[in-house]
């Protein structure tokens, strides 16, 4: 075991890095924002009691939970151009296939809380008068949000760490940068590393800030 | 019969599954009556006052608000059912006030959010005039000073009383009370028993479903003995509760008044 560390190359390629990160962020995030509203929608549909919206929920749900992101990736990227006549930039085509992939399993997270919210609470608002949008944006849904904090960090940390997959569409992402310095300086052990620093830095920050928001979000309710 | 009938009921059924836990109720509720419903469980009294707002939906029968049948009548392939469409439903119940026995506040709202949310949200009214109606319907069950506190602070007394000011603050023709006490501990029964009284006396038309038979006695215009799904028996409570005709009603009173002193 006498392996010469050297992480010269990776301190002098700091810059592609950096960009890397940034892009890592902004898919992260876009994916997060999109899965987020895809998963309420699913989960609002998979809800309503009325069959010919939660059947296509269900089937989009289960086929997207049971099959690998990186077929997801792969199909929006190369299948719609051929079959739809759409062409998307690597970027687009994997902000759309990660919203939708990691929606199916943020709908589970949603209709796990909304369902847990007592049912006295869904009496008492439409005892007020409320109809179903009201109901859910006021009552359920507040409530809902409350409990499904946690499972949702566990989700969106699993995306961020699936958004490294968006290398094989050649999207300048984190791990693609770094399949970028391994080929200039042939030194995978360091850029790996390295890769897995960054990662763990922006995922254990993210958490803290989590952490910190689940606290406050617990203290306004008071149970 | 005094006023007219703000609610009414015409063979009221309701079954779940096997279970036929309402079997024909005629009921009319003219305004400014006070409605005590007594019965055992088990023997629907919960149930009718759920179905007079559509918390439960009947199974047969119709119920009418001012006269007029809530829901409409459909027939498909030789058969008539009534639907109900939520807009209606939700258009009765902002007429009608229902209070819980298991007092049902929104946790994640402050006692006066909780009774301005109605008139927020359903009504459309303005914040700062929803805000100043809550304070009032507050000042009115004597918890004006305990606005700002969040439900799970409040004692089960004072949330039912919340729970009341959030169901006036719609300012509904007709409250239901669904047995209002029988989840307090019972030295915070009678602050509640209070704020109803009170609605009383101000000749607000009220149904209540309660074990409290004093409280019946004293503040019901009428009372009605439920068994097994039906009205087994109804008059003016000194007649009802004094001299009980029925031999199912003799026993049920008797089984409250076996250790008094």
């Amino acid at each position: 075991m006498d392996y010469q560390w050297d992480f010269g190359p990776v301190l002098r390629n700091l810059p592609l890095f950096l960009e890397g990160l940034a892009q890592t962020v902004r898919l992260s995030a876009t994916a997060i924002a999109g899965g987020l509203a895809v998963g309420l929608a699913l989960a609002l549909m998979r809800l309503s009691g009325r069959r010919w919206l939660a059947w296509p929920a269900v089937a989009v749900i289960e086929f997207f939970r049971s099959t690998p992101p990186l077929v997801h990736l792969f199909w929006v990227f190369y299948a719609l151009p051929i079959l739809a006549g759409i062409s998307l930039t690597p970027f687009l085509a994997a902000a759309i296939a990660l919203s939708v992939q990691s929606g199916a399993f943020f709908a589970e997270v949603y209709r796990a809380g909304i369902v847990s919210v007592e049912r006295g609470q869904w009496e008492a608002g439409r005892a007020l008068g409320m109809r179903r949008g009201a109901l859910m944006r006021r009552i359920v849904l507040p409530q809902a949000l409350r409990r499904m904090v946690a499972p949702f960090v566990e989700r969106a940390f699993e995306l961020v760490k699936t958004t490294a997959l968006a290398a094989t569409l050649s999207y300048g992402e984190l791990l693609y940068q770094a399949m970028v310095v391994v080929s200039r300086s042939f030194r995978p052990l360091e850029v790996y590393t390295a890769v897995a620093v960054i990662f763990f830095v922006l995922l254990f920050s993210a958490s803290l800030v989590m952490r910190w928001v689940e606290a406050r979000l617990s203290r306004g309710e008071r149970r | 019969m005094t006023g007219a009938a703000i609610l009414r009921t015409e063979g009221l059924h309701k079954r779940f599954g096997d279970l036929h836990v309402l079997r024909g109720i005629d009921l009319r509720v003219a305004e400014g009556e006070r409605i005590a419903i007594l019965g055992s469980s088990g023997s629907g009294k919960s149930t009718l006052l759920r179905c007079l707002n559509f918390m439960e939906l009947p199974s047969a029968g119709r119920v009418f608000f001012h006269d007029r049948p809530v829901g409409t009548e459909e027939t498909r392939g030789g058969a008539t059912a009534v639907r109900y469409r939520e807009r209606d439903l939700a258009a009765l119940r902002r007429r009608v006030g229902m209070v819980f026995q298991s007092f049902n506040l929104f946790p994640h709202m402050t006692a006066l959010e909780n009774v301005m949310e109605g008139p927020l949200t359903v009504l459309r009214r303005g914040r700062g005039e929803a805000a100043a109606a809550a304070r009032r319907q507050l000042a009115r069950v004597g918890l004006e000073d305990r606005a700002d506190e969040y439900p799970a602070r409040l004692s089960g007394g004072q949330q039912q009383r919340v729970a009341i000011a959030r169901a006036l603050a719609m300012e509904p023709e007709v409250m239901l009370f669904d047995e209002p006490t029988s989840s307090l501990d019972p030295e915070l029964v009678g602050e509640v028993l209070g704020v109803i009284k009170a609605l009383a006396e101000e000749g607000r038309t009220m149904l209540l479903v309660t074990h409290e038979l004093g409280f019946a006695y004293h503040v019901a215009s009428r009372v009605l003995f439920l068994h097994e799904g039906r009205i087994l028996e109804e008059g003016p409570p000194e007649r009802l509760m004094k001299a009980p005709r029925e031999e199912r009603l003799r026993t049920f009173l008797a089984r409250f008044s076996e250790f008094s002193f």
